[in-house]
């Protein structure tokens, strides 16, 4: 092994940079196969489980109980209890929806689409990713199905299936579309993440030391070998399915965003929704993903694996999709101008000094002006600002969300119907619970399976490199 | 290196490596030796393995594209029997094949179908799940999953021979040749 190492390829990224500032290894140097796959199982395999997330999980279940309370309520009131009503009937429930769904984004943007461009650090952040995708997606369904106010009914409006009233889903609605891009994007989502696991559950089968842990990864790996006939199906099928993904994902939120667009309410009929909303889905969801991988690396010691070099390129690239978004607001700001169309115009003039304006200020603040702070190296370096940043982040972009939704809604074409939309105690208590339930699931995925993809870390440790005189 | 004599049926020979390299290079050599009937795990993908054991190209993209194929025009076919045939609505004057409107489902049923496809045709093109398999009878196995390489030689193949072969290994620097019960 004294053959000096070829540069991995995400190191030639950064040729150019001058020794004393090239970017951090994707993995601190000393590991070996040993060594990666111990560290990450041995979280999974432990018989102590740290005090600290029996704490976490028990805050984050409390809120999911919280969850269930509120929808006990709401499936024995209706949804009157929520404060949307004529004529903002959207709100909360839809603000929420397209906040987790743009959440989710991120992950497989991280599995998916850096996996075909071969970006190395991508790999131990990808699978707690792609769990949060899944969890995002789950919290986001929630909405517009309780929002329908009875789930139970929803199966014949949503789905097309051959019921006895001759129904059918009406396809020219681009709520339709939603429904299946949502469902699509879950299940391919699941598919890939699970997809992902088997060599890893394979991996925790053979070292597990229980008989219960022995059997249950016994049956999940589905008896992976690690054969190279299997590994080679395997490799295609992970990179189809991230080719498969990649349209997927940019189609989600630009269907998401046709919910708004093909309306032709002032605000929402903008040709450069799609695009829009696909940045501000990455941009909010790498937010998420390093609100996630700051206290995950911090507490289980995984400096190692997440090095600064994630922690900084994540942050650039939450300031590349933060300007595109604050492009965006740029643009519904010049054509509420430009169009001439009164309508507009005055849309443009209630956000920014009608009821909802503070609200409108704070989240130019934040993803206009805030993320400048990421140019700057220091800035980069500090983690703890970063998480706080990342915070901010997400709140940020809740608050585009509601504006969006809110104040198109409630001044629109005529006076006498203007209202003032204020969410109630149930509103929040809905959306803190489902941020109980997305923690919840992701205190029991840290605890329960592999949250960095140990097949995937070996791959780019050092002596997994073919050298020369070993090749025959 | 136990070579058992009391049984006479054996499912192959395995050969134990430290490195990646080293397992290719011995697949290279048991090829070139007219081996055919044979396999090599390890923990992750290694480039050149499947060359090495002279593996014809995966079939998961045929599988792949035919699925998404017809989930695409399953989608479209749906939202046209549904919206001009079996319940026809006049919206905003459009006519009953809207065919612009159908396109969004029509895009995410051919992502679905392919995705699917793939998943369920690579797991079938593997033969998994499949519980038990005679190697996970060697002890030394349980690392083809952290950090060691296998060569399995089966005793299907026309030139095994149990000695022989064991010979054969042993001059590729294993770490070890293990004999396979069936």
């Amino acid at each position: 092994m004294a053959v000096p190492q070829k540069p991995v390829e995400g190191q030639l990224l950064e040729g150019g940079v001058p020794a004393g500032r090239a970017a951090p290894a994707v993995i601190a140097p000393g590991h070996t196969f040993e060594s990666v796959t111990d560290k990450i199982s041995g979280i999974v395999l432990t018989k102590r489980t740290p005090i600290g997330w029996f704490i976490g999980f028990a805050v984050a279940f409390a809120f999911l109980m919280l969850l269930n309370l509120t929808i006990g309520h709401l499936l024995m009131t209706g949804i009157g209890i929520w404060g949307n009503n004529v004529p903002v009937g959207w709100a909360f429930d839809i603000i929420n929806f397209v906040w987790w769904i743009g959440i989710g984004h991120a992950g497989t943007l991280i599995s998916a689409i850096l996996l075909l461009f071969r970006q190395q650090w991508r790999t131990s952040i990808n699978r707690f990713a792609e769990a949060m995708t899944l969890f995002a997606v789950a919290c986001a369904a929630m909405f517009p199905l309780l929002h329908t106010g009875r789930p139970w009914l929803a199966a014949y409006w949503l789905l097309p299936y051959p019921n006895t009233m001759g129904l059918w889903p009406q396809f020219r609605s681009p709520l339709i579309w939603d429904v299946f891009a949502v469902t699509t994007y879950f299940t391919v989502s699941l598919l890939f993440w699970f997809t992902g696991l088997v060599p890893d559950l394979a991996t925790l089968r053979d070292r597990a030391q229980s008989r219960a842990a022995k059997v249950i990864f016994g049956v999940l790996s589905l008896g992976w070998r690690g054969s190279a006939r299997h590994w080679q199906n395997y490799e295609v099928a992970y990179l189809l399915l991230a080719g498969i993904s990649t349209p997927l994902v940019l189609s989600v939120h630009s269907v998401v965003s046709f919910d708004f667009a093909v309306s032709v309410l002032p605000g929402w009929h903008a040709t450069i929704f799609p695009p829009y909303f696909v940045a501000g889905a990455i941009y909010s969801g790498f937010a998420m993903v390093m609100t996630l991988a700051v206290p995950l690396r911090k507490f289980y010691g995984l400096e190692d694996f997440i090095t600064m070099r994630h922690i900084h390129n994540m942050t650039k690239v939450m300031l590349v999709t933060g300007m595109i978004v604050a492009y965006g607001y740029g643009q519904e700001a010049f054509f509420a101008w430009y169009s001439a169309n009164p309508y507009e115009g005055y849309m443009m003039l209630n956000r920014m000094t009608g009821p909802y304006a503070p609200l409108y200020w704070s989240l130019i603040a934040i993803n206009a002006g805030m993320i400048q702070l990421f140019w700057f190296r220091r800035v980069r370096d500090n983690v703890v600002l970063l998480f706080i940043l990342s915070l901010f982040v997400n709140v940020g972009m809740w608050l585009e969300r509601f504006i969006i939704i809110v104040t198109s809604l409630h001044r629109d074409f005529l006076p006498s119907s203007w209202d003032i939309y204020q969410p109630t105690r149930w509103d929040f208590a809905m959306f803190t619970g489902t941020i109980g339930l997305f923690l919840s699931l992701f205190f029991l995925f840290i605890r329960f399976l592999p949250a960095i993809a140990i097949f995937e870390m070996r791959t780019i440790v050092p002596e997994a490199k073919l050298q020369p005189e070993q090749r025959g | 290196m136990a070579h058992s004599e009391t049984s006479p049926a054996v499912h192959g020979l395995l050969a134990e490596f430290a490195t990646p390299g080293g397992l290719v290079h011995a697949t290279e050599k048991a090829r070139l030796e007219g081996y055919r009937h044979m396999d090599a795990y390890s923990p992750f993908p290694i480039e050149h393995l499947h060359e090495a054991l002279g593996l014809r190209r995966s079939k998961v993209p045929l599988i792949t594209l035919v699925g998404g194929i017809l989930g695409g025009i399953g989608g479209y076919a749906l939202e046209y029997w549904s919206q001009a045939i079996a319940y026809p609505l006049n919206i905003g004057g459009r006519p009953y094949h809207s065919w612009p409107h159908f396109i969004p489902v029509t895009f995410e049923t051919t992502v679905l179908g392919a995705a699917l496809s793939c998943f369920v045709g690579m797991w079938a093109l593997n033969r998994l799940p499949q519980p038990y398999h005679p190697v996970f009878g060697a002890p030394v196995f349980d690392r083809a999953s952290r950090d060691r390489f296998f060569l399995c030689i089966e005793a299907t193949d026309p030139k095994f021979e149990r000695y022989a072969t064991a010979r054969f290994l042993e001059g590729l620097h294993p770490v070890g040749v293990t004999e396979v019960a069936p």
